[in-house]
């Protein structure tokens, strides 16, 4: 029987119109910015100034803390300003501009097509490369991956569990890569359970891709450790939490990480990067990035340098088509709605999707009629209308925290299934921000 | 550059709002309303258009002239309440009668709470209860369908089978003898003719109905199952023990509205509880209540007012049953 999460979730259309597109090059454009907060934590810091000249893959922003990570040029040429540029929603982010010159890599870099097996490194050297290379997850959040494959010492990571579900409708990055480029994934995992002396790995993926399942059953044939598990298609099953309990059947604390039951979580996105990163010493400076919707004439599935402008890829399609109403950066569930055409790619760009108004446009509030329909969907076993009428009569933290908001994962699927259209993880979230402020001040006070 | 929407995350919703499942619970009493307009006629067909358009109307005229806020009547809730109301009145009813419980049910349970969403109580079933006991000689002469009781006695004609046996009952007869008398043919209650209110005439329609508010997802087949099945295991267990007196199973599933009830007015969103566990002590506390009130009270349905009391419990099951959460407490969260 195929296995799945046991509280919650939604069935929505998943819409993959460009599972076929085979993945395309995206083509280097003239200039490309690159931001220095492309991961979560605290942003990079720029090494280069203007009139610096920089080649592919050379760091261009250093850590500056413990959840950081390096950036890297994704283009060769020179530093033609180091500045505050505005990020998808407008907000000035701190970017390196560069004009583009030719495409001179650095020398360390392997970029040779030949898959290399073997794993001379130790767990050490594995996430030194990795923390060098700049990888970050590659699922949505962009958690730095060498701080997430190294968990404190008194915590042993049993399982490696590898996101190939992509549950949100529309992306098929995922997919594609799982397609097309399985045995470096497979590798890729082969690397991060040695440096989390891990011996158990379960690549999960939901059946609505079984050329994927094929292709990632076959890479993963000669590694004993590694299996590829089907999932049943439903959403969110890429959230960690929902994804540990399916496949490994354990429920992760309020508040804590998934090692906290003996996992670690990556995507098959990261996966790839680790492998390029550890195998072939490329940073991540390149990402699938999915351009779909049903008002875009060809579906696209494009390798994009990091840094690349969400306006130019828009060109690349026909410009913004007709009756596009939203432009999302990420799936239609988690995605952000973009407010700054000019905000340039990041290294967790997903998908970019454009919706129609009949798609995307929301309904009129009406009254709550407790059907209970969100309580159903909530993959967390909370209760968002409570929440929603918690939050708004204000002050009602407390109360609140004792209702769990601090668990909400922000799915979405309230919001999605919700008849009277209440915009429930609007209102959640901001609670759940406050809450978590609350709480945090108070342990720190402790 | 065009106009762009821009908007929290999810960027998709569900087709569905609160006027489509209306509608669906709508469509869903629809065959009890062929099948009543088939046995009462015209009666029929008046009684339910008095009941919707007189609970809209009442609903509309509150609200733009009393509360003077946005008019929803167009959620079809009002509608539903309308037809729900018809439903359980007897197909003799004049239509001033359906008129005042419209008040009663919009006017006073539904609108004075705050509109739809806030009521306590299930506006239908005060309407019926208020009309049961303001007008008991009304609400107790029940057209027989066609053919109910071809014995030709009289006597019987006008009450329920359920209220016959209670009479019965009352009158030192066994429950053998009464039904003896009165030619009950349960193939007969279970497939079409239950003398009852227009909307129970025959209880497949209903499943029907039910049925198909389950492929819908309009509603969970917890609370009506559960009360059907307390009603049967303890009718069930009191008939073993004396079966001259305690009606069985079969006999208190069919009659009285109990299928009308534990489908279409039990299930209302508003005044049942939110997650399983409450729907389950909600339920058993339905099944319970409609049978001590047959067997020992002074009605002989019970299922309006058993109802009508677990909806003052939903509050406090919303309350106490939360649903199972995903994360277990941690030390020092």
């Amino acid at each position: 029987m195929k296995r799945t999460f046991s509280i919650g979730g939604i069935h929505p259309n998943d819409s993959k119109l460009s599972r076929e597109a085979h993945i395309e090059i995206f083509p280097v454009l003239d200039v490309a910015y690159i931001s220095m907060a492309q991961h979560l934590g605290a942003p990079a810091e720029p090494v280069v100034q203007k009139g610096d000249k920089v080649r592919v893959g050379q760091v261009i922003g250093k850590p500056t803390g413990f959840i950081s990570a390096f950036v890297h040029s994704s283009v060769s040429g020179t530093v033609k300003a180091v500045e505050p540029k505005g990020d998808l929603a407008g907000n000035p982010v701190m970017h390196v501009v560069i004009d583009v010159e030719g495409d001179e890599w650095c020398e360390e870099i392997d970029r040779s097509k030949d898959i290399v097996r073997e794993i001379p490194f130790s767990s050490e050297e594995i996430l030194e490369k990795i923390k060098n290379a700049g990888v970050v997850g590659l699922g949505g959040a962009a958690f730095p991956t060498h701080v997430k494959l190294n968990p404190p010492k008194d915590k042993k990571a049993e399982y490696l569990i590898i996101n190939g579900t992509e549950c949100e409708p529309y992306i098929t990055s995922d997919d594609r890569i799982m397609r097309e480029r399985p045995d470096e994934i497979v590798i890729g995992a082969a690397i991060m359970m040695k440096a989390l002396k891990a011996d158990k790995c379960y690549i999960g993926i939901e059946e609505n891709k079984p050329e994927a399942i094929a292709s990632m059953k076959e890479a993963a044939s000669p590694y004993p450790g590694i299996k590829v598990a089907v999932l049943k298609k439903k959403y969110p099953q890429g959230g960690e939490k929902q994804l540990i309990d399916a496949l490994i059947g354990r429920k992760v604390p309020s508040l804590a990480l998934p090692i906290e039951v003996g996992a670690v979580v990556q995507n098959v996105g990261t996966s790839l990067a680790v492998y390029e990163a550890v195998q072939k010493n490329k940073p991540l400076i390149d990402n699938v990035i999915t351009v779909t919707g049903s008002c875009v004439p060809h579906q696209r599935n494009f390798l994009v340098r990091v840094g690349t402008p969400f306006s130019k890829m828009l060109d690349a399609i026909g410009g913004l088509p007709k009756d596009a109403a939203k432009f999302i950066s990420g799936g239609p569930m988690m995605g952000k709605a973009v407010a700054n055409m000019d905000a340039s790619t990041l290294k967790a760009t997903s998908a970019f999707l454009l919706l129609t108004e009949a798609e995307t446009k929301r309904k009129e509030e009406t009254n709550c009629i407790r059907c209970g329909k969100c309580i159903d969907a909530c993959p967390m076993g909370l209760e968002p209308y409570l929440l929603n009428k918690l939050s708004r009569i204000g002050g009602m933290h407390d109360e609140l925290e004792k209702e769990k908001i601090q668990d909400c994962i922000e799915c979405g699927c309230c919001l999605y299934s919700c008849p009277a259209h209440i915009p429930l993880l609007d209102i959640i979230r901001v609670s759940k921000a406050e809450v978590m402020n609350i709480m945090r001040n108070r342990s720190a006070k402790q | 550059m065009a106009r762009l929407l821009v908007s929290g995350a999810p960027h998709l919703h569900v087709k569905e709002n609160t006027q489509s499942l209306m509608r669906d619970v709508l469509i869903a009493l629809a065959p009890s309303l062929l099948v009543s307009i088939y046995f009462f006629g015209f009666s029929a067909i008046k009684l339910v258009l008095v009941g919707v358009i007189s609970c809209v109307l009442v609903e509309y005229l509150i609200q733009k002239f009393i509360l003077k806020t946005k008019v929803t009547i167009n959620d079809l809730s009002a509608a539903v309440t309308g037809c729900l109301l018809a439903l359980n009145l007897p197909p003799s009813s004049p239509w001033w009668l359906v008129f005042i419980g419209a008040i009663v049910a919009i006017g006073i349970v539904k609108m004075t709470f705050g509109g739809l969403g806030q009521n306590i109580f299930n506006p239908a079933l005060v309407g019926r209860v208020f009309l049961l006991i303001s007008f008991p000689t009304l609400m107790t002469d029940w057209t027989i369908p066609e053919s109910w009781f071809r014995t030709g006695v009289d006597a019987f004609t006008g009450a329920t089978p359920l209220a016959l046996t209670k009479e019965g009952l009352a009158a030192g007869l066994t429950l053998p003898e009464i039904f003896a008398a009165n030619e009950f043919t349960f193939k007969e209650m279970l497939f079409v003719k239950i003398g009852g209110s227009v909307g129970e005439v025959s209880a497949l329609a209903l499943i029907l109905g039910f049925v198909y508010l389950l492929i819908r997802r309009v509603i969970k087949p917890h609370i009506p199952l559960i009360i059907v099945g307390t009603i049967a295991v303890m009718t069930g267990i009191f008939n073993l023990i004396n079966p001259d007196i305690y009606t069985g199973p079969l006999f208190n599933i069919f009659t009285g509205g109990v299928l009308l009830g534990a489908i279409f007015m039990a299930t209302d969103y508003v005044t049942s509880p939110m997650s399983i566990k409450g729907m389950v002590i909600y339920s058993i506390g339905i099944g319970v209540i409609t049978v001590l009130i047959r067997y020992f009270g002074a009605y002989p349905e019970g299922i309006s007012f058993a109802i009508l009391i677990m909806n003052t419990t939903v509050p406090l099951l919303n309350k106490y049953c939360k649903p199972r959460r995903y994360a277990k407490e941690v030390k020092n969260g």
